[in-house]
């Protein structure tokens, strides 16, 4: 028996002593212990990130970058080693290429606000797919709305993966940007981006790849993978919530213009003419989210110690575990089938809405998430109103799946 | 129906009715029980127009005002929500529109079921709520206007 036990420690992930680093799971709801399936919305923190927000307040609490006294100086210094730790998380080649945003979608809108209005002329064309989230539709709506340019939509098979013949015959003169999530919030999918960044490439246009689903489950190299931009928020990587990175080539950056104006992005003011700061802080107006941001690298440690190559391993068999077990539920059909996926099940049952399954699978202490995913455009694709999503971390166990599809059975046999 | 049909006495003796559970599995039985016995919005009333938005379910309310009182018909595509929706009706329907506007509506907190009424953006309820009171405040103007004409 110890035998076994040792061998699971050393090779796969110990499970139960990483569910002890986050306190929440130890609480209840509804009279039961919660089993938390809605991590592609937000992760939960574990001790050390929530101790390193209390340790900042606590202990060097000082606006960063112009105090010359020791409170500022090592607020400052904590902040920026987050930088040096994104930089290293998804192998950008300099730190002046990692920018602080609040998330994934303000990293969206600033580049198309700054590099979209800059570079998109009428009848450009900008490519997205079906299964983007609002985040990466909304602001290239608002740039072809205001430059008269042409929003195009890869389409989807049944499976929720990309019809790549079709994005390649999309691909032309007139492309200027192809923005895609890299893993698909609502169904999991994870998107050939590399294939997808050389076809862009050869046809002369930018990529943006929306990180926000993607990062905590895949290994990130931006240079490898060659994206022009690239973001992801803190919060879905066992971080702090108000804190993004917006990655950019260096030479783009410094080229596009300003985002917003403001303390911090500018090297000397006068009333006649201002001079923008250099980078990464032209990008950075204001005071930043400092507190969070210092402990976001806690969250990136936490990754790197528990090893991105066990979390995987672990949550893959979670995914086969819980498509197996959810499959045999008479009725549901889980949407989103893709060969390659992250930790997602998106399902509905037959006859029921979403909603009354995740209000009862509430009442019995199970957290998932029904709706649209902010992905109403994808939801229509299939013809349904939405589904319910179960999504799984680095601290979820197999009981609790257990606890999902009797909770499921009981849920079902209460609406039917 | 009993002797006391104000806003005020439905509540009270939905609350006792509520009382009667221990479990809230019970509860939500008998709120989806309510859902799927709500009958059925006519199809030609299920349009843009009726459509009470909530970001999950969608609600239709149709509202019809005779002899002084407003009169409520509505469905709803999620059967809890059907519920909660059966409940209000019964609550609410069949009252001047001044006592409608008035109504507080606690029992909807008292049974235990205020999450749906949270700003979770997650269902039509509390747009329900707003629509019936707004279809209110639309009759009474109304009346206000023709009792001024007249």
């Amino acid at each position: 028996m110890t035998m076994t036990r040792s061998v699971t420690i050393q090779e796969g992930l110990d499970v139960y002593s990483i569910r002890k680093q986050f306190p929440i799971l130890d609480r209840e709801v509804k009279g039961r212990r919660l089993v938390y399936f809605d991590n592609a919305a937000t992760s939960q923190k574990p001790q050390s990130v929530i101790d390193a927000l209390v340790n900042y307040y606590t202990n060097y609490n000082a606006n960063i970058h112009r105090g010359i006294h020791t409170l500022a100086e090592e607020a400052t210094a904590a902040f920026e080693a987050t930088r040096d730790a994104a930089r290293q998380f998804i192998h950008a080649a300099s730190r002046e290429e990692i920018i602080f945003t609040r998330g994934t979608t303000e990293g969206i809108n600033l580049v198309a606000y700054t590099w979209g209005r800059q570079n998109i002329k009428a009848g450009d064309e900008i490519i997205i797919s079906a299964m983007e989230h609002h985040s990466n539709i909304v602001p290239w709506q608002i740039v072809c709305e205001e430059k008269n340019a042409v929003l195009k939509i890869i389409p989807i098979n049944d499976e929720g993966e990309l019809l790549m013949p079709e994005y390649e015959k999309m691909l032309g003169p007139k492309t200027k940007l192809v923005s895609i999530v890299q893993v698909s919030n609502a169904l999991g999918t994870v998107n050939p981006v590399k294939t997808m960044i050389d076809a862009a490439h050869k046809a002369g246009a930018l990529v943006f790849v929306d990180g926000a689903q993607s990062t905590v489950h895949l290994d990130i190299n931006v240079q490898e993978m060659d994206c022009d931009f690239f973001a992801f928020s803190a919060h879905k990587l066992y971080g702090p919530t108000g804190v993004g990175i917006l990655y950019g080539k260096k030479h783009l950056l410094e080229s596009m213009p300003v985002f917003q104006g403001g303390g911090e992005m500018i090297k000397e003011v006068t009333f006649e003419k201002t001079i923008y700061n250099d980078l990464p802080y032209k990008y950075e107006a204001g005071t930043p989210n400092i507190a969070d941001t210092i402990a976001f690298k806690t969250a990136l440690d936490f990754i790197q110690e528990t090893g991105k190559e066990k979390i995987r391993k672990h949550e893959q068999e979670l995914l086969v575990y819980a498509t197996s077990q959810l499959e045999q539920i008479p009725g549901l059909r889980i949407i989103g089938t893709a060969r390659e996926k992250t930790s997602v099940i998106s399902f509905i049952i037959d006859k029921t809405h979403p909603q009354d399954i995740g209000i009862l699978l509430d009442n019995r202490g199970i957290a998932v998430r029904t709706g649209h995913h902010c992905a109403e455009p994808l939801m229509r694709r299939f013809g349904i109103p939405g589904t319910a999503r179960a999504s799984f971390a680095v601290y979820n166990t197999k009981e609790e799946i257990d606890e999902l599809v009797t909770g499921l059975q009981k849920v079902v046999k209460m609406l039917l | 129906m009993s002797i006391d049909n104000t806003i005020e006495a439905t509540e009270k003796e939905i609350v006792e009715e509520f009382s009667l559970f221990d479990s809230w599995d019970d509860k939500y039985e008998y709120i989806i029980d309510l859902g799927k016995k709500l009958p059925p919005l006519e199809e030609q009333y299920k349009m843009d127009e009726n459509r009470v938005r909530g970001c999950q379910s969608t609600v239709w309310l149709v509202a019809d005002y005779k002899g002084g009182k407003v009169f409520f018909k509505a469905e709803s595509d999620a059967v809890i929500v059907k519920g909660l929706i059966s409940l209000l009706i019964r609550v609410l329907s069949g009252h001047t529109p001044a006592e409608i506007i008035e109504a507080k509506l606690d029992f909807i907190r008292q049974i235990g079921m205020t999450t749906h009424l949270a700003q979770t953006r997650s269902n039509g309820l509390l747009a329900m709520v707003k629509q019936m009171k707004n279809y209110a405040i639309v009759f009474k103007t109304k009346e206000a206007a023709l009792t001024g004409n007249q």
